[in-house]
């Protein structure tokens, strides 16, 4: 750990901060892609199944 | 090829889908390195002290709150001319992340003034631009959010965008503008010369690039989302009118 001397503070707490923000951001946008990306399989596969379904209830 | 290829959803998903983890990777490579350089590494700086080190993360944020917005301000316009779905969700998903940009520029910007200018605030040009800037992007956002129409959303946060970059041209350019800013001139210049001491240059040059590629990477992971988001609502909207119709 380099010696920051008496600004220490204004230093430390500018990385932590900015790294804390990214990482917030990093985590925010990789969760909601996973959800949607699940969401979007299930309504697919909903979706590709319907008409099978479909076609037995009309047939 | 034509790049307007990669307005086709499709093409766009199919394109970035492999390129996301090697940029990422990248950009987590070089952001460790260069932060561990700037702040390990690096000397104190005889008038600065040990705050020089917060240049690092200060300078690649404020660049890239500026040209995001900017790239914000390309993909509206080619929303607005060539109504290419694909740059109008890029523009969406390019929004929080200069927001963060934007905060953590303000944040270590107050964070390095107070020792230095004896002010966490002035209302200097640049940094009143910068706060306003801010409020665009949280404009930005929120306008997105407050209406359902994705098309009229679209084009309402690209008139947005093309309102707010002059003040994004002007956080820029303001310290060219006027000279009764507290705010410095441009730490790195091509016309004006190298200012800055190799020892800090170069650990900059690299968390500007770090900064870049992880916009580009979290763009790409924002914009594939909002894709697959559109995806979802029009399939749901398909499987309710198919239930209207049995």
């Amino acid at each position: 750990m380099p010696d920051l001397g008496p600004y220490w503070l204004e230093v430390l707490a500018s990385y932590i901060v900015s790294l804390v923000i990214l990482a917030g951001l990093v985590a925010l946008i990789w969760r909601r892609s996973a959800r949607v990306h699940r969401d979007l399989s299930k309504l697919e596969a909903r979706s590709r199944a319907a008409p099978r379904t479909g076609e037995h209830g009309n047939g | 090829m034509s790049l307007w290829e990669y307005a086709n959803p499709k093409k766009f998903m199919d394109t970035t889908g492999p390129l996301v983890p090697w940029v990422a990777g990248a950009a987590a490579v070089a952001m460790a390195t260069g932060l561990i350089w700037g702040f390990f590494l690096t000397p104190d700086d005889f008038r600065q002290g040990s705050t020089v080190r917060i240049v690092f993360i200060h300078v690649p944020a404020a660049m890239m709150a500026i040209n995001i917005w900017v790239m914000m301000l390309v993909t509206s316009l080619v929303w607005l001319i060539r109504r290419h779905h694909v740059s109008a969700l890029a523009a969406k998903a390019a929004a929080p992340i200069g927001l963060a940009m934007t905060v953590i520029a303000l944040i270590t910007g107050g964070l390095w003034g107070q020792p230095m200018w004896g002010t966490w605030w002035v209302w200097d040009p640049r940094l009143t631009s910068f706060l306003v800037l801010c409020l665009f992007y949280i404009g930005y956002i929120a306008l997105w959010q407050a209406i359902e129409d994705p098309d009229t959303a679209a084009d309402l946060t690209a008139v947005l965008c093309l309102v707010g970059s002059v003040f994004a041209l002007m956080s820029r350019y303001a310290v060219f503008f006027w000279s009764q800013g507290l705010h410095q001139g441009a730490s790195l210049s091509v016309q004006a010369g190298e200012r800055m001491a190799a020892d800090y240059r170069y650990p900059l040059y690299l968390c500007m690039v770090a900064f870049g590629l992880l916009f580009v990477a979290l763009v790409l992971v924002g914009t594939r989302t909002e894709i697959r988001a559109r995806r979802m609502k029009a399939l749901e909207a398909r499987a309710r009118m198919t239930q209207g119709l049995t």
